[in-house]
């Protein structure tokens, strides 16, 4: 238990595990995340609005804010943590996961749409007519 | 970071007055405590395997509407059991927390205790993933029947994966600290396995979002 005594406080010390939460925050952290599956879900299950498009936009947003509060009442997340570098790691490798996604659904959707085999018909009967 | 501390006015002295002493040491004992980078470290490793999701993501997202013919997600997916399973993962992850705090509180007992139904919750969510792709591959949606359901087995069964890993980890950690105790190895690991858990279910945020929710709109 002495083992137990020293290595906490030195975690207390060094203030990388200083913010363990609580049950407060971890109750709502729960509650928000829970709210923000529901809406979603329910909208969908519902059938969604007559605009796809707004629907799906809602749907990523609820998503997006979601992984916020994950990360914020779940994995502690702050600006402070390990002097700085988990926030800076994490913000690198969204820049990477960004550029990775969108880089990769831009370019094979362009390489779909130009490789349709509709397009080739299209372009032949121009050709031929 | 601690050279210039003044709980060490030695270095100090040597570097000012003594003139024979051209070089500056650092007079302290300056150990990194064992495991001390160890959090960081594990976190560096969570990112990457977030850029391993996101390459099955970006694949998914690619692939995901060449049906080739077979059933797309509205014939084969099943929002009820989706949300059971997002809220299995939701409930266990407060359920780690609670063994968190049981830990920091230096009560074994209490987070065994909530280990343990962490771990109950994490094979509900298995066990109900494992029926969806019993049910799929019934259904002939087996992972070489099109693109979309390749990339899609890829991507949830990767997931799944993390979560059986995580569960064997989980078992492995129950064990440690009912024979050892809360000692202070033991707290890192709780500590990574922590981020571990809180991290697939980010993970699975985006699965749920972007493969169920947006496949059924």
């Amino acid at each position: 238990m002495g083992a137990h005594h020293d290595t906490h406080g030195h975690d207390h010390g060094h203030g990388d595990s200083h913010d363990h939460g609580s049950y407060a925050t971890y109750f709502k952290g729960f509650i928000l995340s829970v709210i923000l599956t529901a809406i979603p879900f329910g909208l969908v299950m519902a059938g969604g609005f007559e605009s796809r498009l707004l629907t799906v936009a809602l749907v990523v947003g609820f998503a997006v804010i979601q992984i916020l509060v994950h990360m914020v009442y779940f994995l502690h997340m702050t600006a402070k943590h390990e002097e700085g570098w988990t926030l800076m790691s994490t913000l690198f490798t969204l820049i990477v996961v960004v550029i990775m996604l969108a880089g990769s659904l831009w370019v094979m959707y362009h390489m779909n749409t130009n490789m349709m085999p509709q397009m080739n018909h299209e372009a032949l009967q121009g050709f031929g007519s | 970071m601690s050279y210039f501390s003044p709980s060490n006015p030695a270095a100090l002295y040597l570097k000012s007055d003594t003139a024979a002493v051209d070089k500056y040491w650092d007079q302290s004992e300056h150990h990194p405590e064992e495991g001390a980078s160890t959090p960081l470290g594990f976190w560096v490793y969570l990112m990457s395997d977030c850029l391993m999701f996101a390459v099955l993501f970006a694949v998914y997202g690619v692939l995901g509407t060449s049906y080739a013919a077979g059933p797309g997600p509205k014939a084969l997916f099943d929002l009820n059991l989706v949300a059971l399973n997002t809220a299995m993962l939701l409930l266990s992850s407060i359920t780690f927390g609670f063994a968190m705090l049981a830990l920091y509180a230096g009560d074994k007992k209490r987070t065994l205790r909530w280990l343990f139904i962490t771990l109950l919750f994490g094979l509900a969510f298995l066990a109900i993933e494992l029926y969806e792709f019993w049910h799929l591959i019934h259904e002939g949606a087996v992972p070489q029947r099109s693109a979309f359901l390749s990339s899609f087995f890829a991507l949830v069964g990767t997931h799944g994966l993390h979560v059986f890993f995580g569960s064997v980890w989980l078992v492995t950690l129950m064990v440690q600290l009912s024979t050892k105790g809360i000692t202070g190895p033991n707290i890192r690991r709780m500590n990574c396995l922590s981020m571990f858990w809180h991290f697939l279910d980010v993970i699975w945020i985006g699965v749920f979002t972007f493969v169920y929710l947006l496949g059924m709109i």
